[in-house]
């Protein structure tokens, strides 16, 4: 009887999870980037594919247990032996890892692989307990140096640019949200003031990690405008959980607005 | 004829006692002298920027949608510099009035430390309340070598204030939020009579004993300056700031 009951729990749990994620009950939210649509793609193949492997899976376990559980017959020995049954295991896996590593490499490669436009908008991006700040490069299209012993963030100098002595630093532009024009490449360069940080748009399908030490590059195509969360997803200490920025995506002429509003404010 | 010789005993033993009272009075009594003075800037103070607050919307919802500005250089009308601390740095005998017994206090409003500038007596107690509905953690940096311990202290929105005090003078100490960057504040921490000039530059520091001191003046972005005053319990005495803007 418990056999029973158990291939009975075995078989509606399976049928709610499989109905939560063919229903799309919680699912991806909507997708803003040119890249979008290969990272979903990949997501939404791996999960039919491991899916309908659990539900085979679990499916047989309940037959088992429905079958020869506690109270019904008992196996006296697995048909055609342990060895052929182990070796089918591993070969049945094996391919599914391997198949799905090899189509999921394309859309890893269209990604990271794939060099930045040359014209993309550049903005240097830094994390730093517990806030993102982002630069503009101005009109000189050029980034001052940066100097660490020079950040005071009383007087607002969060990435220790020297206005006064250095020429590419005098135009650039330092705002604490992130904007940029839709339907442009845009180039981030993420730079950690302390600690390790993460910059996570869900929306953007873009997530990557701040390492100190490290100028990290990113690239990606917004195609809707709108405003959006940056998350942290990295644990940076006691604030992590509150760390967050808001991505804009503008139209160009918005945009432009914005920054001459931004460059005003410096 | 007994009774009224009684009263008057009576009378003359009170009247004693008032004048034993009133001879032995504790120094904190004794006549005191006041400073006053206006701080100026002479010249164009730095261009205090906006702060964007929108990494917390929280904050935002305080301040109904009013921007704060930096406050390191805050300059008043003709000139006055404000948030300037000015105490006796040399000079004092250690019989000043006793430490304030009324607590010292600095808010977390709109995102912002409130006020600027705090200044305070060694041992006088500092209340630290948080008025916004977001969560702050406040972390005042002293001198390591300066003898007050560095600590921070998280308060979650609606929780109930922090008591601190100092028992090192420091002018001052630099108080940032860990959560928030662009909070900024100062704890100056003082022993003897204190003034800080408000938005017209004007300050004031009372019960002052008569003698010479030197006088000084601080102020975040300028630094110190200082200047020798005579305090004599009559009229107070006058002595006025004049800072560079660079």
């Amino acid at each position: 009887m418990a056999g029973k009951i158990f291939a009975l729990v075995v078989l509606l749990i399976t049928l709610a999870t499989a109905y939560c994620v063919i229903a799309h009950v919680w699912w991806m939210p909507v997708d803003i980037s040119v890249h979008g649509p290969k990272i979903d793609h990949q997501i939404e193949e791996t999960v039919l594919v491991a899916g309908l492997l659990f539900i085979a899976g679990q499916l047989v376990l309940a037959a088992f247990a429905f079958l020869y559980g506690h109270g019904g017959n008992r196996i006296k020995q697995i048909p055609g032996g342990a060895k052929p049954l182990i070796i089918f295991a591993f070969v049945l896996v094996g391919t599914e890892v391997v198949a799905l590593s090899s189509i999921g490499a394309k859309a890893w490669g269209a990604v990271y692989f794939e060099a930045p436009d040359p014209a993309s908008l550049k903005i240097d991006v830094q994390a730093g307990q517990f806030a993102y700040y982002f630069r503009y490069p101005g009109p000189d299209g050029k980034f001052g140096a940066l100097h660490p012993d020079l950040i005071n963030e009383g007087n607002q100098n969060y990435f220790g640019i020297d206005a006064d002595h250095d020429a590419d630093a005098k135009d650039d532009i330092v705002t604490a949200e992130l904007a940029i024009p839709v339907d442009k490449p845009i180039l981030l360069s993420l730079h950690s003031k302390d600690v390790g940080h993460s910059f996570y748009v869900r929306e953007l399908r873009v997530q990557q990690d701040f390492v100190p030490g490290l100028n990290i590059p990113i690239h990606f195509t917004a195609t809707h405008t709108g405003r959006f969360e940056i998350v942290c997803t990295q644990l940076c200490g006691l604030g992590h959980y509150n760390m967050k920025a808001y991505l804009s995506v503008l139209s160009q002429s918005d945009f432009e607005d914005w920054l001459k509003k931004q460059a005003a404010a410096q | 004829m007994k009774m009224q010789f009684r009263i008057m005993a009576l009378t003359l033993c009170v009247l004693a006692l008032a004048v034993v009272f009133l001879r032995f009075t504790p120094a904190g009594a004794a006549a005191t002298g006041q400073i006053v003075g206006t701080v100026k800037l002479d010249g164009q103070a730095p261009h205090q920027k906006p702060i964007d607050m929108s990494k917390d919307p929280a904050c935002a919802q305080v301040r109904n949608g009013s921007i704060a500005s930096q406050e390191s250089v805050v300059v008043g009308a003709n000139g006055g510099l404000a948030n300037t601390v000015v105490y006796i740095s040399q000079g004092l005998t250690g019989n000043e009035a006793a430490i304030q017994s009324q607590a010292a206090s600095i808010d977390q409003k709109g995102c912002q430390y409130i006020p600027h500038v705090v200044a305070m007596n060694v041992g006088q107690h500092l209340t630290v309340l948080n008025s916004d509905k977001t969560a702050h953690n406040i972390h005042p940096q002293p001198n390591p070598t300066g003898g007050n311990a560095q600590w921070n202290k998280s308060q979650l929105a609606g929780s109930g204030p922090i008591d601190v005090s100092w028992a090192n003078e420091e002018i001052a100490i630099p108080v940032k939020c860990n959560i928030h960057p662009w909070m900024r504040a100062y704890i100056a921490v003082i022993k003897g009579p204190f003034g800080m000039s408000n938005d017209t530059g004007s300050f004031k520091l009372d019960n002052v004993p008569p003698g010479t001191y030197t006088l000084t003046a601080w102020q975040e972005t300028y630094g110190t300056q200082t200047q020798k005053v005579t305090v004599g319990t009559g009229k107070p005495s006058t002595t006025d700031f004049t800072f560079k803007a660079k």
